[in-house]
């Protein structure tokens, strides 16, 4: 066993940030830059009759305005879609609007100046008349007979339908079903909110005609594919794109937007390095939102609690345009998850993807996942007050067994590994569900609201493999890139093509790799997020950097070995099989005698110095591997939360939240724990306290930190983590994805727990988020008004 | 119309001709050149580009650079000593206080005041310390605990 992996290394990227050296795109600054603003449509659909730009362009320290024309006309394409299910309606999505605006915060127009300042004055002065066009803003009601089209040669506003899943099976379940239950439920639009507004910055070296671009990505290298051949059309070979220090991303930093397209496109055309910061307002209205699901679903099951089917049908609401991966998120990475937990023969899905006049909608944390979980773990707990059951105790008697493994369910995944059971106990165990139990029993005899929230949910981490992802509708592969560079003096350098935005990577993959050479951690240096310097790569979303980025790591450490060892073979003059590669020491010695050894750093000399190699060998020491990993990995968790709503305030208050995950075997339990954590108030989160709110006519009414309410320090009193393992059983490191099951997980414990205490109320169903008012305002529908 | 700013960053007197309108945030970023104070909004709501003005924390986003004349600044930048780093600098990294790091100097500069008024802040103390910083990253636990940490050193 290596002696980084399993253990809580502290991160080595850390004394950069506490000593404010965070390297973010904000911060790139040269001396003749010029400063990026973008005019943004206050309407959410009109035409555009009229612009002036003259007084902008006439302003003292403007260096030039430029129209939507402007950019076509220099040759910039439209923002393409990267996944399509068939026949997808793709709306074209220009970089700068021409002639009309399809949701509020849509770029108009674009100005360059000396300082932000005067920039953003300038934008003031460019003045637009708008003919407001009727509006759509909702998932299901864009599909009604006469709904105005966000599109016109979009019919219905459908941008797609998608369905998954056995029919038959499910209609017989229900045609034999002994009690169903049955739930009509939105799952509100979030909006993702990291705490880094996005960025970019270009510089264009006019004589060698190479461009590069800073960007606030956590994929760098897709961006530059996309820049290359659709958006910005200078070769790959000329343009480096650098995603430096990013200050979160939760997905909305996945896609490609088209500020990623106007900073370089601005900087050539002015010869000057060019810089655009987003205002908080600006990101509201910009990144890619979450979730928006309409959803009306049952749940069939036999007298006992055997669960044997469930039927979904789900609307997705999509935004105004089909952002970078949108039409993946509520199909491949919703509806096949709809299985959940639990063993049920007959789930069926469908999902209609609809056009609105909103900012588009693409993953953020968890992306799918919790839509289905939240679905599914509110129906369990229908289904248990139904039956009269304890929902702990359904959810066991129906959880798969870990016998079942690897399992197959009716919506095309194949679970990997599993014990769900274990899972639930643990939880129930740490939490003292039994005690829980018993207290809320007491609380409500002295008229107190109490309710407990118990779950238990499934993640599809690490989305695999390329060639599924490619039948199912994707445009790129899912597999990662690990190159290990050993240098002469045996000083190492990995170069990831995932990349770290939070995760701690430059830690945890350090970790892995000292521990496949064996050599002290101080030695191994982690690259990423620079096209640059990193061969290829796919980047950080889907929790894949460990199973898949890791992975790749681990086979290219492998060939490390094999050549070390090798040449240690050749240069003690044993023969390959007599000689060993000691883990623990990097050591290549004879079987048996230690001592006689050569060091790895010797050894990567020797390899350099190339005097004397084995025959056929080639100097150097320098492995790539690209990992296409065989399936995605199945993280589970079961959460419990305990919650007091006052009936006074009708406010929520969390007693206690315990969180029991596995995500399979785990490089830094510190990290891990910190991901979780970080991932349940995220989901806490949109339980409790968000919702991207846009009014009927298209006007977004949380664009700001004063409405859209992202948890505060004091909105849990803390958070109990525990772990259970069972690794995955099909990449090296037995590793599952850790940053998303914590959001998966706590929307539906939260919410399960609030509806249990308001129970005895007659209260059975609130949509989130679940504010006072919009419990006082179910409680006073349920007929406890006064 | 310009003014003159004089103050005191990280012990080193500054000054500069700035338009009035010009927010102190900014002034430290553009002009004095320390980009470790961040600006994570634009409403006063996320704490990012909290710094310390004659002691005590201030949201740098809410401060006209020419309020800062003859102040006395420190940013994440000047916290730190000769002898290395500050003990909550130190806390945080000992308890993984942070994931991107954004909110972080925000968060750090807030810290340090919440324990100059009260050293032994509890857990809630810290929590309810603060309601004026967001970290979207890390779920405040491992925030909080490295500032009771560090309070609890340092008493
Ligand atoms: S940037 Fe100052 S409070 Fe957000
Ligand atoms: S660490 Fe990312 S916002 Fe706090």
């Amino acid at each position: 066993m290596g002696r980084y992996v399993g253990t809580s290394v502290k991160r080595v990227e850390d004394p950069r940030f506490i000593q404010g050296k965070g390297r973010y795109v904000a911060n790139i600054q040269f001396p003749d830059m010029v400063y990026v603003a973008i005019k943004r449509s206050p309407e959410a659909h009109a035409r555009i009759t009229r612009m002036d730009t003259s007084a902008a362009a006439a302003m003292d320290g403007v260096v030039a305005v430029f129209t939507g024309q402007d950019f076509k006309d220099g040759g910039c394409g439209s923002l393409p879609c990267g996944w399509l299910v068939p026949d997808t309606k793709v709306p074209d999505r220009p970089i700068v609007v021409t002639d009309r605006v399809c949701h509020v915060g849509d770029s108009v127009a674009v100005v360059a100046a000396r300082t932000p300042y005067i920039a953003a004055d300038a934008v003031e002065a460019i003045e637009v008349d708008y003919e407001p066009l009727p509006t759509v803003v909702d998932a299901r009601g864009a599909m009604d007979e006469g709904a105005p089209l966000v599109h016109s040669e979009i019919e219905n506003n459908v941008s797609y339908h998608w369905a998954l899943g056995d029919q038959e099976a499910c209609e017989k379940a229900f045609a034999e079903a002994d009690e169903v239950v049955e739930i009509e439920l939105v799952n509100q639009r979030l909006i993702p909110t990291a705490m880094e507004p996005r960025a970019a910055a270009a510089q264009w070296d006019a004589a060698s005609e190479e461009m590069t671009v800073w960007t606030t990505s956590q994929n760098p290298h897709p961006i530059r594919l996309l820049l290359s051949a659709f958006t910005l059309g200078i070769p790959e070979s000329k343009l480096r794109v650098i995603s430096p220090d990013v200050g979160g991303g939760f997905g909305s930093k996945i896609f490609h937007y088209p500020e990623e397209v106007i900073v370089p496109w601005v900087a050539r055309q002015v010869g000057r390095p060019a810089r655009w910061v987003a205002t908080r307002t600006e990101s509201q209205m910009t990144d890619s939102q979450g979730r928006d699901h309409v959803t009306v679903a049952k749940l069939a099951m036999t007298s006992d609690g055997t669960f044997t089917g469930l039927d979904v049908e789900t609307w997705a609401n999509q935004g105004a345009y089909l952002s970078t991966f949108a039409p993946l998120i509520p199909t491949a990475l919703y509806i096949t998850l709809l299985s959940g937990n639990y063993k049920m023969p007959g789930v069926f899905g469908k999902v209609h993807g609809t056009l609105t006049n909103t900012v588009p909608v693409d993953a953020y944390r968890g992306a799918g996942r919790p839509e289905a979980a939240y679905l599914v773990e509110r129906l369990v707990d229908l289904a248990a007050t139904r039956l009269g059951r304890d929902p702990l105790d359904l959810r066991r008697q129906n959880a798969i067994p870990k016998e079942d493994f690897p399992y197959q369910t009716p919506v095309a995944f194949l679970y990997d590994s599993g014990d769900y059971d274990r899972l639930m106990t643990t939880a129930a165990d740490r939490a003292d569900y039994a005690g829980m139990r018993q207290a809320q029993a007491e609380a409500r005899a002295e008229g107190k609201l109490r309710g407990v929230g118990v779950v238990c949910c499934i993640e599809a981490s690490g989305p695999a493999p390329s060639a599924v992802a490619g039948s199912l509708g994707s445009a790129v592969g899912f597999w990662e890139s690990g190159e290990v560079r050993v240098h002469p003096t045996g000083q190492v350098s990995v170069f990831t093509g995932s990349h770290a935005h939070g995760q701690g990577h430059e830690t945890t993959l350090a970790q892995v790799v000292a521990d496949e050479l064996g050599v002290p951690i101080e030695s191994v240096e982690v690259v990423h997020g620079d096209t640059g310097r990193v061969n290829f790569g796919m980047g950080t979303y889907g929790s894949r950097s460990a199973c898949v980025g890791g992975s790749a790591l681990v086979r290219s450490a492998e060939k490390v070995r094999a050549k070390v060892l090798q040449l240690g073979a050749h240069l003690l003059e044993a023969a390959e099989e007599d000689v060993v590669y000691d883990r623990d020491t990097g050591r290549v010695h004879v079987k048996g005698s230690p001592e006689s050894g050569k060091d790895f750093g010797e050894l990567a000399f020797a390899a350099y110095t190339a005097h004397n190699l084995p025959e056929g060998m080639e100097p150097g020491l320098d492995f790539v591997s690209f990992y296409d990993p065989a399936n995605f990995t199945f993280p589970a968790s079961s959460h419990i939360c305990e919650v007091e709503v006052c009936p006074d305030t009708w406010e929520v208050r969390i007693l206690r939240y315990v969180a029991v995950d596995d995500v399979g075997k785990v490089i830094n339990p510190m990290i891990v724990e910190g991901q979780l954590q970080g991932g349940i108030v995220q989901g806490v989160g949109q339980a409790l306290t968000e919702i991207g709110a846009y009014s009927d006519d298209g006007q977004l009414l949380s664009g700001t930190l004063l409405e859209y309410a992202v948890p505060r320090a004091d909105l849990l009193p803390g958070i109990e983590v525990d772990r259970i393992e069972t690794p995955s059983p099909h990449n090296p490191l037995g590793v599952k994805g850790a940053g998303e099951m914590g959001t998966i997980a706590a929307t539906p414990a939260v919410a399960n727990a609030v509806l249990d205490a308001l129970a005895p109320l007659g209260v059975t169903h609130i949509e989130l988020p679940l504010t006072p008012e919009r419990i006082w305002r179910a409680v006073q529908a349920a007929g406890n008004g006064a | 119309m310009r003014h003159r700013v004089c103050l005191t960053v990280n012990g080193k007197a500054e000054e500069f001709d700035v338009e009035p309108r010009l927010l102190l945030c900014h002034l430290l970023r553009a002009y004095v050149g320390l980009t470790g104070t961040n600006i994570g909004c634009d409403t006063s709501q996320c704490g990012s580009c909290t710094v310390l003005m004659d002691g005590k924390a201030v949201k740098s986003c809410t401060v006209l650079a020419v309020q800062a004349d003859g102040c006395e600044v420190t940013t994440i930048e000047g916290l730190a000593g000769a002898d290395g780093l500050h003990p909550v600098q130190q806390s945080f990294w000992d308890n993984h206080g942070l994931q991107c790091g954004f909110c972080t100097p925000g968060m750090i500069m807030t810290a340090v005041e919440i324990l100059d008024r009260n050293p032994g802040a509890t857990d809630a103390e810290v929590r309810h310390g603060l309601e004026g910083n967001i970290c979207r990253c890390t779920g405040y636990e491992n925030i909080v605990k490295s500032i009771v940490a560090a309070g609890a050193r340092g008493s």
